[in-house]
């Protein structure tokens, strides 16, 4: 082991480098998105773009003073960590602000905290923690069983805030298990799940079903000796036309009208161009008008003007794509792939278990954001309002995810002291 | 470092690389092959042009038109897309200075630098054509095409109301309305704005730097359509409204006329009025500065529904039907009234005619003394000093007719008038010390009692109606549906049974044949009415008449008001006399009398 000389000796410049591309490429989008003649001056701290600067600025002092704290701080404290924001969750569901039919917000002064940006971190952190505790088994029930309250005790409570997207992220803890040794059919059930979903909402449920007993028949005729593969494959029908049914059910007595509107508009069913899909397909347009490299910087017309919806938070890609066109937004697409690629890297290298899973915790969250992000504004999925990692105006989302990363970062730097 | 289940980071990578590159390709879809959503070369851009619909027209009942729509053009701007025009010609060609222009491009830019603010408004049809060819020259400027209101009669300003742009309050408060739309800001055009601005298209327009129109972007696909506004029917006479006005010609008051069977109102009109172009027009607002200045006329003003006044003697006929229906007054009751009466300290003066008087001559000789003893009747039914609840029995019926209370009807802005309270004379009094004798002059209409035109109106109805009203009300069609609100079609019926109106009818008549309104006589028409004059602490006292014709089959009940015009039969009573001659007959005989009342004029201190 050797003594550290400074905390940036052996951070990877790679990782920091793409972090703070992604910071700077969305404060100029967030400054170009609510760009106007009369507040033109980046500097302006009365406006969004002045105040992200500020954040940004929080967001690397944070960053510096993760990477001196000790090594072994974030392993020790994982589950104080964890049960400390679990608190501020349940407190923000007694006492929280109400922004927008969600009730996830403490207003300090003007500022926004938003507790479930940094539970997914805490999360992450207990997660890495427990499963790296010498002589779990993730095939072992109990493990399971507990891996699944760390992940859905705080889902459940942001799904009590009514902040149903932020709730979805706690899905690509999938990943992370898999990577861990979680049987590979889950990632086969979760697509099949989501295929399964939306055929049932675009075709009658009754034909899916018939369709379904085809298939099983067919399969029947193959197995007919083995009768245990029959039992099995009559458990498989019945669970698959049972869930064709309850999608069925949920789409249409469970989900609000508003979620019902947002699928019903990714799979095509609503065309009211003027209403529901109004969003998304405002934020296609504004994409679609970049061309190849774009109307230039400030000079978009349709994400500045009323067009976009939420145009510096969650639908900041729009400017992307009108401002810098498929150059741009492709090189942005290719620096996020580019982060996770390199995330699962370091995390391969690290002797630490502890470091290794919670590195495939930090890439697993960045993904998923990234993914359901813009693929909600190229129309690729329904409305979900979460932000885009580093990019999107906000500074408790900006400070989770540099807490998120860094952290990564700092063990990834000191990995050799640790085995 | 090898792991177990290490070879699962090929997996996920594998997943995170697909996904990057389904988003790619999506991109290159969406940005490059996919032309609908590009900006061509010339980089243009959008232009969203609201789209206004015809606001709907309003009719009279017999489908004379009474407010119609005229094009006309607004010059907007857009501030972002403003680039090295000639400023010069601009102004020369709209008719402002450079300093002008510079504030007026500075405001746009205030508001938005980048949606369409409104340059100069109402561009008179002759610049239009030669300002559309120049436009090129300027780009971010172009012209948009809105209607404007237009009165080909010239009447029923206040009814009809005007239409304004939309003020703060409503941009913050209904996300309808952007700035620079219109709205309805009095009359019908408030109270039926809903139903006449129908509702507002988007069209969304791709402009080309040279500020050419390149078309509908994307065939329309994000555009709007909009639906015109609903046609409304008044109940409105325009023959009637119009004549009214020209006999109002001035005098200060108001006329209002009303079909008692179905609560319409056939006439409504308040002097003095304005000539309701004035308020729609380039002018508008130095029009309406001008109107709204003139204090000593007040022509803004709704006498018909906005000014109170004590009834006067028509309040007679309440307080008989109220003595019947309590069974303290008979029509063959006779009271004594040696010039007035006199009890106590109290002295209410009376003039000279027959006396006693029965309940039928005391309307037609309009006997003060008669209605003090009637009143003290109704107020010490219950006992001399048991006021307070034979005052609330009293005050309930009187409320019944609709006195003291709003219509809530379709025209704006009503008053109340005022049915004093009993807490009320507790409070100026002392409580349960106020007597009969002390209010005495309720009994004659006068004192703290008021009551608007309109409600004056009414009452005359339910007597014609002997006993019922419909809601007066100023529309009796939407669009092509004669469904108007079922509130206007129920029947309300007063507190009196019918029974008791046979006798104030029966005086009301000799009113007309031998009383003080026997100066509105019309040959073939039988008809009642009555007299008031309302005491007036400034100058004469106001002029003040009912009339019901005919008398045996109502079609229509009046009430006129003319603010200092001395005894009723000086002016109320021929003003309502002609204004039925002119309803029920088309044409008016009298000439001498409708000249003397249209060229007359009252003397205002
Ligand atoms: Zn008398």
């Amino acid at each position: 082991m050797r003594e550290q000389k400074n905390i940036f000796s052996n951070i990877d410049w790679i990782t920091v480098g793409i972090y703070l591309a992604l910071v700077t490429i969305g404060w100029l989008n967030i400054y170009a998105s609510v760009y106007s003649e009369d507040h033109n001056n980046i500097f302006d701290f009365s406006q969004i773009f002045g105040k992200q600067m500020i954040w940004i600025a929080c967001a690397i002092v944070i960053s510096l003073i993760i990477l001196s704290i000790d090594i072994k701080f974030f392993p020790a404290f994982a589950n104080y960590i964890y049960a400390f924001v679990m608190l501020l969750l349940i407190a923000v569901l007694l006492l929280g602000n109400v922004t927008a039919g969600s009730k996830s917000w403490f207003l300090i002064g003007s500022f926004k905290l938003q507790p479930a940006e940094f539970a997914k971190l805490a999360t992450t952190l207990a997660l890495a923690k427990y499963l790296s505790t010498i002589d779990i088994k993730i095939q072992d029930i109990k493990t399971k069983m507990i891996s699944f309250l760390i992940l859905g005790f705080p889902a459940g409570l942001i799904l009590l805030q009514n902040d149903t997207g932020s709730a979805l992220v706690y899905i690509s803890f999938v990943f992370l298990l898999y990577r861990e040794g979680l049987s590979g059919n889950v990632l086969i059930i979760g697509l099949v799940a989501i295929v399964l979903f939306l055929l049932t909402l675009l075709i009658d449920k009754f034909i899916i079903i018939g369709v379904l007993a085809g298939i099983a028949l067919i399969l029947f005729f193959y197995i007919r000796k083995r009768r245990k593969e029959i039992i099995t494959l009559i458990g498989i029908f019945l669970l698959t036309a049972g869930s064709v049914y309850m999608v069925d059910y949920v789409y249409n007595n469970v989900l609000e009208p508003h979620q019902r509107n947002r699928i019903a508009v990714l799979i095509g069913k609503e065309t009211d161009l003027k209403g529901v899909a109004y969003n998304v397909n405002q934020s296609k347009i504004a994409i679609g008008s970049g061309g190849f490299f774009g109307k230039g910087f400030l000079q978009g017309t349709q994400t500045k003007f009323d067009f976009v919806p939420a145009r510096s938070t969650d639908f900041i890609y729009c400017t992307v794509g009108e401002e810098w066109g498929f150059a741009g937004s492709a090189v942005v697409i290719a620096l996020y792939v580019m982060l996770f690629l390199r995330i699962i890297k370091l995390a391969e290298r690290q002797r630490s278990v502890f470091s290794r899973i919670y590195g495939y915790g930090v890439a697993s969250i960045l993904f998923f954001h990234f993914m359901i992000n813009i693929a909600m504004t190229i129309g690729l999925a329904p409305v979900i309002g979460i932000p885009l990692p580093f990019i999107s105006y906000g500074g408790s989302s900006l400070w989770a995810f540099t807490i998120l990363l860094f952290i990564f970062v700092k063990q990834d730097a000191c990995r050799l002291q640790l085995l | 470092m090898k792991t177990l289940y290490s070879e699962r980071r090929y997996v996920i990578s594998i997943i995170m690389i697909a996904i990057g590159v389904i988003f790619v390709v999506r991109l290159f879809y969406l940005q490059i092959i996919d032309d609908s959503y590009k900006a061509s070369a010339d980089r243009n851009v959008l232009r969203v042009l609201p789209q206004y619909p015809a606001r709907g027209l309003i009719y009279d009942r017999n489908g004379k038109i009474l407010v119609h729509n005229e094009a006309t053009y607004d010059l907007m701007v857009v501030p972002k897309e403003v680039k090295n025009i000639d400023t010069a010609s601009l102004c020369h060609i709209i008719g402002i200075n450079n300093e002008t222009y510079n504030s007026r491009l500075e405001k746009a830019r205030n508001y938005s630098n980048y949606a369409p603010s409104i340059f100069e408004r109402e561009i008179p049809q002759e610049l239009y054509g030669f300002l559309q060819e120049k436009l090129s020259n300027f780009p971010g400027f172009y012209i948009l095409a809105r209607t404007l209101r237009k009165y080909p009669y010239n009447i029923a300003a206040h009814t009809l109301g005007y239409i304004g742009e939309v003020n703060q309050d409503v941009l913050d408060n209904d996300s309808y309305y952007k700035p620079g739309d219109y709205i309805g800001v009095s009359g019908i055009e408030k109270s039926y704005e809903k139903e006449l601005r129908g509702k507002k298209g988007v069209k969304i327009m791709m402009v080309d730097v040279f500020n050419r129109e390149k078309g509908s972007f994307r065939n329309g696909l994000y555009d709007t359509v909009s639906v015109v506004g609903q046609d409304l029917t008044t109940t409105l006479d325009a023959d009637l409204q119009a004549y009214g006005e020209e006999l109002m010609k001035n005098k200060r008051g108001s006329i209002v006329a009303i079909e008692p069977r179905t609560g319409e109102i056939l006439a409504l009109v308040s002097s003095p009025s304005y000539d309701p172009n004035l308020l729609a027009g380039h002018d508008r607002s130095k029009n309406y500065f001008k109107l709204l200045k003139d204090i000593k006329q007040k022509p803004l003003f709704n006498r018909a529904l906005m000014a109170t006044y004590p009834p006067g003697s028509t309040f007679k006929i309440m307080n008989a039907l109220i003595g019947q229906q309590l069974g303290v007054l008979y029509p063959s009751t006779r009271f004594p009234c040696s010039l007035g009466f006199h009890m106590g300290i109290v002295d209410v003066k009376c003039h000279s005619h027959p006396s006693p008087c029965n309940l039928e001559e005391s309307i037609q000789n309009s006997c003060n003394s008669y209605y003090c003893y009637a009143f003290k009747a109704i107020i010490e039914k219950l006992g001399a000093k048991n006021t307070k609840t034979s005052f609330n029995v009293w005050r309930d019926i009187v409320m019944s007719f609709g006195f003291g209370k709003k219509f809530h009807n379709d025209l704006p802005n009503e008053l109340a008038g005022n049915i004093p309270t009993a807490d009320y004379y507790d409070k100026i009094h002392g409580t349960n010390v106020w007597r009969a004798l002390t209010i005495i002059s309720l009994g004659i209409g006068q004192g703290e009692i008021t009551v608007t035109p309109l409600q004056l109106a009414n009452f005359t109805a339910v007597i014609a109606n002997r006993g019922y009203y419909y809601i007066p009300h100023i529309v009796k069609g939407i669009g092509t549906s004669k469904f108007i609100d079922k509130k206007y079609t129920t029947k309300q019926i007063v507190k009196i049974d019918s029974g008791y109106f046979d006798a104030v009818l029966e005086g009301m008549r000799l009113v007309i044949d031998a009383g003080t309104g026997a100066g509105g006589k019309i040959e073939k028409i039988k008809m009642g009415g009555k007299t008031g004059t309302a005491q007036n602490p400034h100058g004469e006292p106001h002029s003040i008449f009912i009339l019901i014709a005919p008398l045996d089959n109502p079609k229509i009940v009046l009430s006129v008001i003319v603010e200092n015009g001395g005894w009723g039969a000086d002016w109320a009573v021929p003003i309502a006399s002609l204004m039925v001659e002119k309803y029920l007959n088309g044409v008016v005989k009298r000439v001498d009398m409708e000249k003397k009342m249209t060229e007359g004029s009252v003397y205002y201190p």
